[in-house]
């Protein structure tokens, strides 16, 4: 009983030695498992999975820890037991050969029996004692031993001989679970939980809104420290496991890089090339804007960059989704048969909401995706409260892991931002809204970005089509009447291609004025010039003809001086 | 082991008398407690009082051969199984309640007056 238990967290040697129970949930739940070598009693009423938990604690010994077990049955038989855990793919009847395991079904038929004078239980002592040192038993279950009251009569002495029981199995050191049917105002039917008070769990199967949610809770555990809320647990065809959502801080680690949306144009509006790493992004939007899209385009990228990536679909089969985006360009069938890309569909009624975050917990721990999508959220119909205790649990599952998850929801008309929205959204990280816009006759398809943490991202609203190659983000008209979509996008660039070709034309109309122009000045300037360049001339020839008249007249002067002999 | 280990061997009790061996029982018990001893006895005396050669009687010690007890079904000691004639028939107790193991044994019927 001592090998197997061991509790890596715990330092102290003195603590409470554990044996695990090797079902996903239960053991952190109970911080390492069962007190080692001590009962521990697990209730509920009918129907709510006592007896698969018991034999999960057994196979699991068997196969995970190497400890075998003994289970006495007081309800079923052997065959029935075997036939009935075969379905969470136990195999029972192997381990019971290869001597891992022993089923004793105890019988006790109050018609047959006939009590005369004093008796005690030693039977029952002698024939457990005979299993458990038949396959040197470590673990033993004992499936529902209340069962011996309605079998036999005196329950003082059974009362007596219970707990003479529970003691012998401590003084057998081995670890055991007792099974109790849920009673009125106890937890037991006859109130053994007297008796078997080191460890006591309860399980639950509530039916609200017609929908079952199977739930556990640890009652007490004595020596230990363990969750104390009630937990959804699941069992279906993998075992059983069970939901411990106990991350109540956020002290999660945060990535800087990116990964990349799948659609390029939003990359480039998230400012940093994509979607923080383990980051939660909302996509809302009404019908048919192409929720899908963006969710299979994030898938598509993280597979193409060799990323195991899980989408949860709950509205299309795994096969109609990959036909669907192929339309668009995005081949997901690839991937899938690459083994990268993963499906979980389910009917979002198929069960409550705390059975569908335990299974989804327990796809992404089985596929380990670093990128889930889950579309849509929306359909998920119930309480409020409900709805987002569950998302909050999902968005943290994920944070705590660095896995980017994409959530698509569909909006109402006119009401984008819909209560349901405003109550997650505010886990969201990234928070994108799709809209149509309509005009002229037409509906055209925006986008936005009401919101991204930690990244400078852009405020517009952007127009995209979902084209045979995938998303496409169009730049949009932006102008003083709002942002121009669709045709009148179209209609708008024409008008400013017409306007810029007028501008133009009128440019090179006063282009060739000015050209006429400048060649008429320089006609003129060339004129004047010649005029001006002929009247100097013309004062020059004046000039040299006064000269030549003063010469003249000079000449003429000394000779009539000459003359009247005034000179010699 | 003292004297009386005899008494509570595996071994067919028919030393007495020679049966036809119309009634079979088998008397489980534990180790030589009082209870066990106790049964034996009356065991005893009610087959001389009432199946004188008709009983063949064992007594199986389970913590001599604990693999028995699954097989006949023992739960409570001691217990005595009533093999033949069928249908199998169960009495646990230290079986002083000699009216009741004649109940227990079809020898008288239910409805009858105990004391």
């Amino acid at each position: 009983m001592s090998e197997s238990s061991h509790e890596s967290s715990r330092r102290q040697p003195t603590l409470l030695k554990k044996t695990p129970t090797g079902i996903d949930g239960l053991d952190q739940l109970l911080l390492g498992g069962l007190p080692t070598g001590r009962p521990a009693l697990i209730c509920g009423s009918a129907g709510c999975g006592k007896t698969l938990v018991g034999m999960t604690f057994l196979v699991n010994g068997a196969t995970m820890f190497g400890e075998h077990g003994v289970f006495m049955s007081f309800e079923e038989r052997e065959a029935e037991l075997s036939a009935n855990v075969a379905s969470l793919g136990y195999d029972v009847e192997g381990l019971v050969a290869a001597k891992k395991l022993v089923i004793d079904h105890v019988r006790i038929e109050r018609a047959e029996i006939e009590e005369s004078g004093e008796y005690d239980l030693e039977g029952l002592f002698v024939r457990l004692g005979h299993a458990i040192d038949t396959v040197g038993a470590k673990r033993v279950v004992l499936d529902t031993i209340e069962a011996v009251f309605s079998g036999l009569t005196d329950s003082a002495l059974l009362r007596a001989e219970l707990r003479r029981l529970f003691t012998w199995l401590k003084d057998r050191g081995v670890t055991a679970i007792i099974t109790g049917e849920r009673g009125d105002g106890q937890l037991t039917r006859y109130g053994i939980e007297e008796y078997v008070s080191d460890c006591v769990i309860l399980l639950d199967n509530r039916v609200a809104d017609q929908v079952t949610t199977r739930r556990l809770r640890v009652v007490k555990y004595r020596g230990s420290a363990h969750g104390t809320n009630e937990y959804p647990f699941l069992i279906d065809e993998e075992g059983v496991s069970v939901l411990p959502i106990t991350s109540v801080g956020l002290a999660h680690a945060t990535y800087d890089e990116t990964v990349p949306t799948g659609v390029p144009g939003l990359d480039a509006m998230l400012g940093r090339g994509g979607y923080f790493r383990g980051s939660s992004v909302l996509i809302t939007g009404l019908a048919g804007t192409g929720k899908s899209t963006f969710g299979a385009a994030f898938a598509d990228a993280a597979c193409r960059r060799g990323k195991r990536c899980l989408i949860f679909a709950f509205e299309e089969s795994p096969d109609q989704v990959m036909r669907n985006m192929r339309s668009v360009g995005i081949d997901l069938k690839q991937h899938f048969e690459a083994g990268l890309l993963h499906f979980e569909a389910a009917r979002p009624s198929l069960y409550g909401f705390e059975m569908h975050l335990a299974r989804m917990h327990r796809d992404i721990e089985r596929t380990q995706p670093e990128m889930i999508v889950v579309d849509p959220i929306s359909a998920f119909r119930g309480p409020h409260t409900e709805i987002h205790s569950t998302l909050v649990r999902l968005a943290d599952l994920c944070k705590t892991r660095g896995i980017t998850a994409v959530f698509t929801s569909l909006a109402a008309p006119g009401n984008v931002e819909d209560e349901a929205e405003r109550g997650v959204s505010s886990l969201m990280d990234t928070w994108i809204g799709l809209n149509d816009v309509e005009s002229n006759g037409e509906r055209n398809r925006v986008l936005y970005l009401l919101k991204s943490r930690g990244m400078n991202h852009s405020n517009q609203m952007r127009e995209y089509r979902l084209t045979a190659n995938g998303i496409q983000l169009v730049d949009v008209y932006v102008g003083p009447d709002g942002v121009a979509t669709g045709s009148s996008r179209l209609a708008q660039e024409a008008r400013e291609r017409d306007a810029e070709r007028s501008r133009k034309q009128a440019t090179e109309r006063r282009r060739r004025d000015f050209h006429r122009r400048q060649q008429s000045v320089e006609r003129q300037i060339g004129e004047l010039r010649a005029a001006l360049e002929a009247e100097e001339a013309e004062l020059g020839m004046m000039i040299s003809q006064d000269e030549a008249r003063e010469r003249a007249y000079g000449v003429d002067r000394d000779v009539m001086a000459e003359t009247r002999g005034l000179r010699k | 082991m003292n004297a009386n280990t005899q008494a509570i061997s595996n071994a067919t009790d028919d030393a007495e008398l020679p049966t036809t061996g119309e009634y079979n029982l088998r008397l489980y018990v534990a180790g030589q407690t009082p209870k066990s001893l106790t049964a034996i006895a009356n065991l005893r005396a009610i087959c001389r009082d009432h199946l004188a050669g008709r009983c063949t009687i064992e007594v199986i010690d389970l913590l001599v051969t604990p693999q028995l007890a699954a097989g006949d079904q023992i739960v409570a000691l001691p217990t005595l199984v009533r093999r033949l004639p069928p249908p199998l028939k169960r009495i646990i107790g230290n079986l002083s309640d000699t009216e009741r193991v004649l109940v227990g044994l079809d020898l008288r019927e239910k409805s009858a007056p105990k004391t």
